[in-house]
């Protein structure tokens, strides 16, 4: 079993696992260009202590991403995505914060995915299989990390959109 | 992204809620802090901690001159995108001395290979001797060689006279050109080289102690001949600039506030200037070339790829 307390990594880092290990390679080692403020790390939401006041709707991280939590039957993961190109890393994503904060104690209905351009919702839930999973991809993160190199560029289309292409390709 | 501003008549500088706002007798000028990607400061402002704060804030690198065009040094705001594995590498390249020969000599060879597109000479002994060089010593004796085959093929190009490169203060109107195109590209290598994660003190050809940022004096080798050579050239053989263009006083020779203007102008122009990027298959322009020049480092450095500077004149226009 994973112990939890070893449970660093931040959300973007798990969705970079199924977009491209060199992104998570290069990211996890600090290394980066671009101004990342894109991407909001709910890791550090997480220590906040406005998270104990429930049903805080809007925490605004301009300027792009507008995540946030509401209740239900328990917590609910709001995530804010521009287009569903990488849907499966989303939901990657959105799972590992759910699995997070179950760890943590914390009673987590479900997490929603919010595709505001194509008006699109998608609920992401945590199976009873889904924890198995999680062990899998971050033993398989681990190892990637762990690598004294940067793994291979990928070339696929949505490199050109990385922050890291000039990097990778020039 | 922002704008490179160059300041180049006195005054003050101040911040004023999110714009940086210049004044003085006779222009009261607001820049939004979000148009100003970094700042060149060529002549006398007063400013205070305020103003700084705000360069902090949005990570903006500001470097300064003195009356005279001398560079006195850069406002390196707190470095948010250093890398401690990067760092760690940077320290093994340093301590491994054939690991740091070979950078060493690599800056140089980007020295050579970009002075021979401009001057014509032929490299082929200095590249050879470079080769054999065992330590840094001699890797600046090859250098230093080479140079002054370089300044005195400037001296023909130009029909300037140059005498001995004299640096501090320069003496005559060749040697203010050089001062100055020189410290601008190291500034403008800095000012690259904060927006990656390496650590601009650790450096291989130049030893870490000669200068704080002394990476980006290693860097600035191999853009020297594009940026500062290059441009001096055009600018004195077009006539762009000319003897009215300098103040001279007892031995100084600086370049007057009217020459450094057209000078600043001529480099901001090539910067943005583009070359055609065969592996990127698009047009950069200088400055991002100068970027990924340093990328190309920090592949170096994470083993993935051996550095090899870069061909300036073997790219496309
Ligand atoms: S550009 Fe492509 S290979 Fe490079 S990090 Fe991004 S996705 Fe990975």
């Amino acid at each position: 079993m994973y112990n939890t307390s070893e449970l660093r990594f931040k959300g973007t880092q798990v969705a970079y696992y199924l977009i491209c290990h060199r992104k998570l390679w290069l990211f996890t080692k600090g290394i980066s260009f671009e101004d990342e403020s894109d991407y909001v790390e709910l890791g550090k939401l997480l220590d906040d202590t406005s998270f104990s006041r429930e049903n805080k709707e809007g925490v605004s991280y301009e300027p792009v991403s507008i995540d946030f939590f509401s209740t239900e039957n328990g917590l609910v993961v709001h995530e804010i995505k521009h287009s569903s190109a990488l849907e499966p890393a989303h939901i990657l994503q959105v799972k590992y914060y759910i699995y997070y904060l179950r760890q943590k104690g914390i009673k987590v209905s479900h997490g929603i995915i919010h595709y505001p351009k194509s008006k699109k919702l998608l609920k992401v839930e945590l199976e009873e299989q889904d924890n198995e999973l999680m062990q899998e991809v971050f033993k398989n993160m681990d190892n990637i990390i762990k690598k004294d190199k940067p793994p291979e560029v990928i070339n696929k289309a949505y490199c050109k959109k990385c922050a890291y292409w000039e990097y990778c390709y020039g | 992204m922002g704008e490179v501003y160059y300041i180049t008549t006195s005054g003050t500088l101040r911040r004023d809620e999110n714009t940086i706002l210049f004044e003085n007798q006779d222009i009261k000028k607001k820049i939004p802090i979000e148009n100003v990607s970094e700042l060149f400061i060529v002549t006398e402002v007063s400013t205070n901690t305020k103003f700084f704060s705000l360069l902090s804030e949005y990570d903006i690198v500001a470097h300064f001159f003195n009356y005279y065009g001398y560079y006195i040094g850069s406002f390196y705001p707190r470095e948010s995108k250093l890398s401690g594995h990067l760092i760690i590498k940077q320290v093994e390249h340093y301590l491994d001395k054939e690991q740091k020969l070979y950078l060493a000599k690599s800056f140089v060879i980007g020295s050579i290979i970009n002075s021979e597109g401009i001057y014509k000479i032929d490299t082929k002994e200095h590249l050879e001797a470079l080769k054999q060089a065992s330590n840094t010593q001699e890797i600046m004796q090859v250098e230093g060689n080479f140079k002054k085959l370089c300044y005195k093929a400037l001296e023909e190009l130009t029909g300037w006279d140059f005498e001995a490169r004299t640096k501090r203060p320069p003496q005559n109107p060749l040697n203010a050109l050089i001062s100055f195109g020189n410290s601008l590209v190291y500034a403008k290598v800095l000012g690259e080289i904060y927006h990656t994660p390496l650590n601009s003190t650790v450096s291989y050809l130049h030893e870490p102690s000669e200068k704080r940022h002394s990476l980006s004096l290693d860097m600035a080798e191999v853009f020297k001949p594009i940026l500062s050579e290059g441009l001096i050239i055009e600018l004195l053989k077009s006539k762009a600039i000319t003897e009215k263009d300098f103040l001279e006083e007892a031995e100084y020779c600086y370049l007057n506030a009217e020459g450094r203007k057209k000078f600043l102008r001529a480099f901001d122009d090539l910067l943005k200037s583009t070359v055609y990027h065969p592996k990127l298959k698009r047009n950069v322009s200088l400055k991002t070339l100068i970027r990924l020049e340093l990328y190309k480092l920090v592949k170096h450095l994470t083993g993935e790829e051996y550095y090899l500077p870069v061909n300036y004149h073997s790219l496309k226009r």
